[in-house]
C-alpha cells in the first residue's frame, strides 16, 4: 500500500505531497523532513530502498527533484520504484520535456 | 454602486494567482512565515467575494499553503462552494483542496452528498471523474452509504475512463461501507473482462486487494485469475495477481499450488522484468512454504529460486541486491539449509557501503547462526561496530548482536565466558542508546546461568572500579546503565567477590552522584548488601576492627546520597543511614549482629515469566465486577463530606509522627521488602537473594593473551573475546578428536549393521557440548498457568467486516 508521494527538491522544500492516509497537518511537515533528510544523505551507488520506521521509502532522483514514494511491506518495491519512472515519463509527456518550472507552478493545474 | 464594482474589479486585477504565489515564497526566503501570512490574509478577503472564480483562484493558493504544512481546515466551508461551481476548471479545484484536507473529523462533509450525487450524475464525464478522484480520499461511512449506489450504476457507465474510476473507488466504499459489498460483487466481477484493459486491471487491483485480506471468500474466482495471468502480458497486473491472488489463495488450495508453479517458473525463465521476476520468485517461495509434502520438483524448485536470488545478489545494481537479501530472508524461514551455503555471500554482503543491504544482511545472519558459527559471525560484527562510530547502524548491530545471541534462550551460547565478555567490549561504545539492552542481557545471563556468576562478578566489579571511564556519558539509556547491571549483580552474588571492600569504596566514590536517579538507587542498595557480607566475613574471621571501620566508612559516605536531588536514592539512602548508625552502637557494644543484617537478604528471587500476571488466576469468591462501596448518590451532602475526609487525615498524619524510632523503620523495611519480594514487577530493583555460607574459591587465571586489535578504550584487566573464540576452537578440536575416537571402535563393533551418517565428518548440532553446564532456571508463573498465547485481536478492524461469502 502506498501511504504517500513526495516530490522534494534538494534544499528539501516539498514540491509536491499527497498523502493517501490521513496525517496531521504538524506531522506531514515533521514526516516530510525527515525523509527528506534520509533520501538526502544517500549516495549515488546506494539502493534506493530505505527503510524507515515502519514503513519503506523507494526514492529516484530526476536532476535536482527527489520523487519519494513511502509504502507498507506488503507492496513490491520494485514495481513501486518502475511505477516512479512511469509516472515521470507521463509528466514528460504531458508538458512535453518536463522542467522544474512545470513541476513548481502547473503541476496544480492537473 | 457602479464605483464599488470598478474598485472591486480594480481590486481583482491585483490579486495573486497561485504562480504569483509560489514566486513570491520563493522570493520572500527570509521571511517566508511573515508573506504568508500575509498571502493569507489577503486569501481571506478575496473568500469574501461572491465571484466564483475569484474565490477558487483563493482556494487554489489555499491548497498549495497546505501543502506547504499550514493548515487551511478554516476554510472547509468555502472549499464546498468552490466544488459546487459549475466551470468545471473551478470544480477541480474544489475537489483537489477537499481531496487534500478533508478527513472524517470534518464536520461540513456531509453538505457534499448531495452536490457530489449531483456531479457523479452529471452529463459531462470529466465532472463524474473528479467527483470520483475527489471523493475518494475523504470517503466517510455516511458518505459511503449515501453514494454505494450511484457509484455502483457508473461502474457500467458508457465510457471506460468513468468505469474505472468508479471501480477503484469502490474499494474505498467497501473498506468504509461493507454492506455495499455483496450487491456490489458481481459487477465487479463482470469488470474482471472488461474489454477495456485499464477497467480490467482496476477490476484485478481491488480484487486482490480484497481478497488478501479475506481469501476463502475468493477461492472461486482462482480459475479466472489463473486465466488472466496466462493471457496477460500487462506486467502490473501480472504483479498483482501473482502477489495478491496466489500469494493468499494458495495457502488455502493446495492443488492451485500446484498447478501455479509450472506457470510461474515458466515466468522466471522468461521475464526482462525485474519487478515480475522479484514477485514470482516471492510467490513461490509463499506457494512451496505453504505446501507442505508431496510436491516431487519441490526442492528443485526452492533450488531455481535461491539460484536466482544468488544471481540477484550478485548483481552491480544495488536495488537488485536489496532485494535479493530480502527474498533469501523469507526462504531462511523454512529452508534454511538451502540458504546456508551462500554463507559467505551474505558476510561479502555485511561489509558493503550501502546502509540498508547491511541491515538486510544482519537480519539473514540472524537466521542463519548456529553454535558452530555463532562466535565467527559475532567477531566480524563486532570488528563492524569499531568501523560504524557514531551512526545509527552501530546501534542497529548492537541491537542485532545481542538477539543474534539471546535467540531461544541462548540456545546458541556454547560458552558463557565469551558472552559476557562481549558483552562488557560493548559498554566501552560510546554515544549509544541501547546501554539499558546491555545492562538487561547481563543481569539475564548472570541471573540464569549459575556457573556463569562468579566471573560475572569479576567482571563487574572491575567495571565499578572503571566507573569514571563509564560514567561521563549521563543521558538515559547510555552507556551508564551497565552499571545498573553491574552493581546489582556484585550485591547480589557478593559471595563470589574477590575484593569486596575494594568493591565497595569503588561504589561510595563521591563521583558516583553524578550517575542517574534510578542507577544511584541501586548502588546504594548493593551497598547494604555488599556491607553485610563483608561484616559476615569480618566477624567469622574476628577482625572487629576492621568491622568498625567499615561501618565508619559507610557512615561518612551514605550522606552524600542522602542529599540527592533524586526521591528513591533519597529514602534509600536515608532509611539505611540510620539503619548502620543503630548496627555501629550495638558494634560499640561488642554484640555479633552480622547475623541478623544478612537474614535482611534472605531468600533468592527466579525471573518471572512476562506473561505470569496475565495467567494468575482470580481467586474465588472474588467478584471484580462487583461494587466495593455503594455508588455515590447525586445527592448534596457529598459536598460536607470532602471536610471531614481531611480532618480525619490531618489527625492520622499528627499521630504518625512520634513513631519514626528505629524499630518501626527495621519493622516498615521488612514489610515493604516482604511485598516487593512478592510483586513480579519489582525484580530488578530490589530483590532478596540467599547467601550462601561459603567461601570463595579462587578464581582460575585464564592465560591472557594479548591480541592486538585496534580497540578505542582499553581498560587494564578486561580479557578480550577472541582469546575464547581460539579456546573454543581448540576444545572443539578436542572434542572432535575424543569422539573421532569412540565413532572408530564403535564402528569396529557394528560394521555392516547399520549404515550410519557418521561417517562424514561434519559436526551436527549436538555434538558440540557446552564449555559449562548451563542451568538456565526457567521462568516463573503461577500454578497450572498454560503458556498459551492469544493474540490481541483488533476489534475496529475494517477488514474483519469485509470477511463475509460471496457465493451464497
Amino acid at each position: 500500500m502506498i501511504k504517500f508521494f513526495l516530490m522534494v527538491n534538494k534544499q528539501g522544500q516539498t514540491r509536491l505531497s499527497r498523502y493517501y492516509e490521513h496525517v496531521e497537518i504538524n506531522k506531514r511537515t515533521m514526516l516530510e523532513a525527515e525523509v527528506i533528510k534520509n533520501c538526502l544523505s544517500r549516495l549515488k551507488d546506494q539502493c534506493s530502498f530505505i527503510e524507515y520506521k515502519d514503513f519503506k521509502l523507494v526514492y529516484r532522483q530526476y536532476a535536482a527533484l527527489f520523487v519519494v514514494v513511502g509504502i507498507n511491506e506488503t507492496e513490491n518495491e520494485m514495481a513501486v520504484y518502475e511505477l516512479i519512472h512511469n509516472f515521470v515519463e507521463v509528466l514528460d509527456k504531458y508538458f512535453s520535456r518536463v522542467v522544474r518550472h512545470s513541476i513548481y507552478y502547473e503541476i496544480f493545474l492537473l | 454602486m457602479a464605483l464599488k464594482m470598478v474598485k472591486g474589479s480594480i481590486d481583482r486585477m491585483f490579486d495573486k494567482n497561485l504562480q504569483d504565489l509560489v514566486r513570491g515564497i520563493r522570493n520572500h526566503k527570509e521571511d517566508e512565515a511573515k508573506y504568508i501570512s500575509q498571502c493569507i490574509d489577503e486569501i481571506k478577503q478575496e473568500l469574501k467575494q461572491d465571484n466564483i472564480a475569484v474565490k477558487a483562484n483563493a482556494v487554489c493558493k489555499l491548497t498549495y499553503l497546505q501543502m506547504l504544512g499550514y493548515d487551511i481546515s478554516w476554510a472547509a466551508f468555502n472549499i464546498i462552494e468552490v466544488m459546487s461551481a459549475s466551470k468545471f476548471t473551478f470544480k477541480r479545484i474544489g475537489y483537489l483542496a477537499a481531496s487534500q484536507c478533508f478527513h472524517e473529523g470534518t464536520d461540513v462533509i456531509m453538505l457534499t452528498t448531495n452536490q457530489i450525487r449531483k456531479d457523479l450524475s452529471s452529463p459531462n464525464q470529466y465532472d463524474t471523474g473528479v467527483a470520483l478522484t475527489g471523493l475518494s480520499c475523504f470517503v466517510t461511512p455516511d458518505l459511503a452509504r449515501d453514494l454505494a449506489n450511484d457509484i455502483m450504476t457508473l461502474m457500467s457507465h458508457t465510457k471506460p475512463y468513468i468505469r474505472k474510476k468508479a471501480v477503484l473507488i469502490m474499494y474505498k466504499v467497501f473498506l468504509k461501507y461493507p454492506e455495499s459489498l455483496r450487491p456490489a460483487f458481481p459487477r465487479l466481477k463482470e469488470k474482471l473482462e472488461d474489454p477495456d484493459p485499464g477497467v480490467q486491471s482496476a477490476a484485478v487491483n481491488v480484487i486482490c486487494e480484497l481478497a488478501r485480506r479475506n481469501p476463502k471468500n475468493y477461492l472461486s474466482l482462482a480459475p479466472l485469475f489463473f486465466k488472466l495471468m496466462t493471457s496477460s502480458t500487462n506486467n502490473w497486473v501480472l504483479i498483482k495477481i501473482i502477489k495478491l491472488a496466489f500469494g493468499a489463495l494458495t495457502p488455502l488450495e493446495p492443488r492451485l499450488g500446484k498447478k501455479l508453479i509450472e506457470p510461474l517458473t515458466n515466468l522466471i525463465h522468461s521475464t526482462s522484468a525485474m519487478s515480475l521476476l522479484y514477485e514470482c520468485v516471492n510467490t513461490v517461495i509463499a506457494v512451496l512454504i505453504s505446501l507442505s509434502s508431496g510436491m516431487p520438483n519441490h526442492s528443485a524448485s526452492i533450488q531455481l529460486c535461491v539460484q536466482k536470488l544468488r544471481i540477484l545478489i550478485e548483481d552491480s545494481d544495488q536495488n537488485l541486491k536489496y532485494l535479493g537479501l530480502l527474498a533469501m530472508s523469507k526462504i531462511l524461514k523454512t529452508h534454511p539449509k538451502s540458504v546456508q551455503s551462500h554463507k559467505d555471500l551474505i558476510l561479502q554482503c555485511l561489509d558493503d557501503k550501502d546502509e540498508s543491504i547491511r541491515l538486510r544482511a544482519l537480519d539473514l545472519l540472524y537466521g542463519m547462526v548456529s553454535k558452530k558459527n555463532l562466535m565467527e559471525i559475532v567477531k566480524k560484527l563486532m570488528i563492524h561496530v569499531d568501523k560504524a562510530e557514531g551512526t545509527t547502524y552501530r546501534d542497529e548491530l548492537l541491537t542485532k548482536i545481542i538477539d543474534i545471541c539471546s535467540q531461544s534462550n541462548y540456545q546458541y551460547i556454547t560458552n558463557f565466558e565469551w558472552y559476557i565478555s562481549i558483552l562488557v567490549e560493548l559498554t566501552r561504545l560510546e554515544g549509544t542508546r541501547h546501554g539499558h539492552l546491555i545492562a538487561a542481557q547481563m543481569l539475564d545471563v548472570a541471573i540464569r546461568v549459575k556457573a556463569i556468576r562468579k566471573f560475572a562478578v569479576s567482571q563487574m566489579a572491575m567495571l565499578l572500579d572503571n566507573a569514571h571511564l563509564i560514567a561521563s556519558n549521563t543521558q538515559r539509556n547510555g552507556i551508564c546503565e551497565v552499571l545498573y547491571a553491574a552493581a546489582w549483580i556484585c550485591g547480589e552474588f557478593s559471595e563470589h567477590l574477590e575484593e569486596a571492600n575494594q568493591t565497595l569504596e569503588a561504589m561510595l566514590r563521591p563521583k558516583v552522584t553524578t550517575l542517574p536517579g534510578h542507577i544511584q538507587a541501586v548502588y546504594v542498595q548493593n551497598m547494604v548488601k555488599l556491607y553485610a557480607s563483608i561484616l559476615q566475613q569480618k566477624e567469622q574471621s574476628g577482625e572487629k576492627e576492621a568491622a568498625q571501620e567499615i561501618t565508619q566508612l559507610m557512615i561518612e559516605r551514605l550522606p552524600q546520597f542522602v542529599q540527592s536531588a533524586d526521591l528513591e536514592v533519597q529514602e534509600r539512602a536515608s532509611c539505611i543511614l540510620q539503619l548502620i548508625k543503630y548496627i555501629q552502637k550495638l558494634q560499640i557494644k561488642e554484640v555479633p549482629v552480622a547475623e541478623e543484617v544478612i537474614a535482611l537478604f534472605a531468600g533468592e528471587l527466579n525471573p518471572v515469566a512476562p506473561k505470569a500476571q496475565k495467567k494468575v488466576p482470580v481467586p474465588e469468591g472474588l467478584d471484580l465486577d462487583a461494587w466495593i462501596n455503594e455508588p455515590p448518590s447525586d445527592s448534596e451532602s457529598e459536598d460536607e463530606k470532602p471536610k471531614t475526609i481531611f480532618h480525619d487525615e490531618e489527625q492520622r498524619h499528627r499521630h504518625r509522627q512520634p513513631e519514626m524510632d528505629e524499630e518501626e523503620l527495621a519493622r516498615r523495611r521488612e514489610a515493604r521488602k516482604q511485598e516487593q519480594a512478592n510483586n513480579p514487577f519489582y525484580i530488578k530493583s530490589s530483590p532478596s537473594p540467599q547467601k550462601r555460607y561459603q567461601d570463595a574459591p579462587g578464581v582460575e587465571h585464564i592465560p591472557v593473551v594479548q591480541i592486538d586489535l585496534s580497540v578505542p578504550l582499553k581498560v587494564p584487566g578486561m580479557p578480550m573475546s577472541d582469546q575464547y573464540v581460539k579456546l573454543e576452537e581448540e576444545r572443539r578440536h578436542k572434542q572432535k578428536l575424543e569422539k573421532d575416537r569412540k565413532k572408530k571402535k564403535q564402528k569396529k563393533e557394528k560394521r555392516g549393521k547399520h549404515h550410519r551418517h557418521n561417517s562424514l565428518h561434519t559436526e551436527s548440532e549436538e555434538d558440540i557440548a557446552p564449555a559449562h553446564h548451563v542451568d538456565i532456571i526457567t521462568e516463573e508463573m503461577p500454578e497450572n498457568a498454560l503458556p498459551s498465547d492469544e493474540d490481541d485481536k483488533d476489534p475496529n478492524d475494517p477488514y474483519k467486516a469485509l470477511d463475509i461469502d460471496l457465493d451464497k
